[in-house]
């Protein structure tokens, strides 16, 4: 049995692990050791050296990410940490097990980031829809204060911080982080230009640094174990372990912990494989913005830097499974629809051409499509492209869309000739 | 006018006193639980206490997906519509749905009781398809069996 951090101690009835048992199973620990005596370099430098990369799906590496930072007396005040937890990449349901379950973990991974960059504020950005983590997560904080590992004097080591919890009121662009600073500050949630990058001029125009939930769950066993061990408990040269997860029509959908750089294959097992009577077509590796993989990618490991071998990325770490009987011209346009009602409308190309898209897909998934329709298609898989847009939403939507119209051609092509869905009745 | 309740509510949002506006979409979501819709008088009334123009909450308002600029019924549905619950059978659901309620996604039943509105991935893409009603999530919905959740609701 590998090593399990993050999720170990979590109650298996679906409760929360209390103040009192997380103590008891070394929770706070790392805060006790870094609040007494560590250096807020000493911090990041050991967060750096685990090789800890961003959990939200981009990989950054997060103690180069917190290095950015200004430090020192000069450098602008307050600063703040800010934790993305509005986790509403389509099938992505990983933070929600870590917000649920065991809430102190984060709190401590935020203390612990905070310190490390001296951010005085913290806010959790957590998604409107998650409604028992909004009742943990409060109930925790409140624990939190009362014990004082939040406020001011932390543990008598002179460091203050607050931190507060922040429901969204929904929207997927807020998880790219400058449009999560604006719904923070009260505004739409548009995205800005970069740079300047929030770690110099991020909320309210202080330094800022944003990081996913699991991100900051993984701090405390760095902390307290150390780069090594978290490095040992990886199977690729970036540290850690990773919250995986399949959904689809598997036998056993579900999460599992397990170390960075675990294959498709065996994420297919743990599921217990395709529900009877169905073969596996296509898989989108890590939430709704991944390129399609498909059967022959059992022996590939997810972790950042393989998947991209294979042409897609590993996202969010949460596979979606797509099956022999379920039609991929109709999942492409669910996933189309989403990205395009969920366009900020900022800029022209995501603005007008993801609906655009969206209804040359139903055309074509509804038997009224035309052979040039591919063409349209696969112009604006380069039109909104990377590069071509102001963030990476629309970028994103062409990943699934673009893997889709190689790997399911003949799909397309037989829904425009034979003027209907094949799957529908 | 906002009761001194829920000014106060709103009050214990505001973390940044020179950043009072910051508390706007709490308070939106403050006071929709409570109205149940945010109304062109809640838009004035929430802006003139956080110091904002009504246009600029009124943007602000429009731009959230959980935010009714439109009267709903006492309960409102969320139905899951996105890629894993659309695999597991969100189209059979949906239907049923609107079946039974009588009503397309974006309406309200003629008792008030329901409004049906699709939404986008809630997160729980092992046990779906997943629904949410007010905010209850439910899970692993059979759509045979829609009265086991729907009767729950007054």
């Amino acid at each position: 049995m590998s090593e399990r951090p993050l999720t170990e101690h979590i109650p298996t009835d679906g409760s929360a692990l209390s103040l009192k048992d997380y103590e008891r199973v070394g929770g706070y620990a790392a805060v006790r050791t870094a609040l007494g005596g560590l250096q807020p370099a000493d911090v990041t430098q050991c967060v750096k050296d685990a090789g800890l990369r961003g959990r939200g799906g981009a990989g950054f590496p997060t103690g180069v990410k917190w290095a950015l930072v200004p430090m020192g007396p000069e450098a602008a005040k307050p600063k703040y940490l800010v934790v993305n937890a509005d986790e509403m990449e389509p099938g992505t349901f990983k933070d929600r097990w870590l917000l649920e379950g065991n809430p102190h973990q984060l709190i401590e991974g935020i203390i612990l980031a905070s310190f490390a960059i001296q951010a005085e504020i913290s806010y959790i950005f957590l998604r409107g829809e998650y409604t028992v983590a909004q009742e943990r997560i409060e109930h925790a904080l409140h624990e939190a204060y009362e014990a004082g590992y939040l406020g001011e004097n932390i543990l008598g080591s002179g460091f203050n911080l607050g931190t507060y919890l922040h429901m969204s009121i929904g929207r997927y662009i807020c998880g790219e982080e400058t449009a999560l600073l604006n719904a923070l500050e009260g505004k739409r949630a548009t995205p800005r230009t970069k740079p300047p990058f929030p770690q110099i001029s991020g909320l309210w125009g202080k330094p800022t640094i944003v990081n996913n939930v699991e991100t900051l769950c993984n701090i405390p066993h760095i902390i307290n174990k150390g780069a090594d061990w978290y490095k040992s408990v990886s199977k690729t040269p970036n540290g850690g372990t990773k919250l995986y997860g399949v959904s689809g029509k598997v036998k056993k959908p579900g999460l599992w912990e397990l170390p960075l750089g675990a294959t498709v294959g065996e994420l297919m097992d743990l599921a217990g494989g395709m529900r009877d009577g169905l073969a596996l077509r296509g898989i989108i590796p890590g939430g709704a913005s991944t390129d399609f993989l498909g059967p022959e990618h059992l022996e590939l490991q997810m972790d950042f830097d393989t998947v991209p071998k294979a042409g897609s990325r590993m996202g969010t770490g949460t596979m979606i499974i797509l099956d022999d009987k379920t039609c991929p011209v109709g999942m492409i346009r669910n996933l189309t629809q989403f990205f395009s009602q969920e366009s900020c409308g900022w800029c022209t190309p995501c603005r007008d051409g993801l609906p655009w898209l969206e209804k040359t897909l139903a055309a074509i998934d509804e038997g009224s499509g035309v052979p040039d329709d591919i063409n349209h298609l696969k112009r604006h898989v380069k039109l909104l492209g990377p590069g071509m847009t102001f963030c990476a939403l629309a970028p994103g939507a062409m990943a699934p869309l673009g893997s889709a119209l190689t790997r399911f051609a003949e799909d397309f092509e037989r829904h425009i000739r034979e003027k209907r869905c094949p799957w529908k009745n | 006018m906002l009761s001194d309740a829920l000014k106060r509510e709103i009050e214990s949002h505001i973390h940044e006193p020179e950043h009072r506006a910051a508390a706007c979409t709490e308070a939106l979501r403050i006071v929709q639980r409570e109205r149940g819709w945010i109304d062109d008088e809640s838009i004035r009334d929430i802006a003139e206490f956080l110091t904002m123009t009504p246009h600029e909450l009124d943007g602000v308002a429009t731009f959230f997906n959980l935010i009714h600029r439109r009267p709903v019924g006492r309960n409102v549905i969320r139905i899951c519509s996105s890629v894993s619950c659309w695999v597991l059978g969100y189209d059979k659901l949906r239907d049923a749905l609107q079946k039974k309620l009588e009503i397309k996604p974006g309406q309200t039943t003629a008792d008030q009781r329901f409004t049906l509105i699709p939404n986008q991935c809630l997160g729980c893409c092992d046990h779906g398809p997943a629904l949410m009603v007010n905010g209850d999530l439910h899970r692993d919905v059979d759509p045979d069996r829609l009265d086991d959740v729907l009767n729950r609701y007054a």
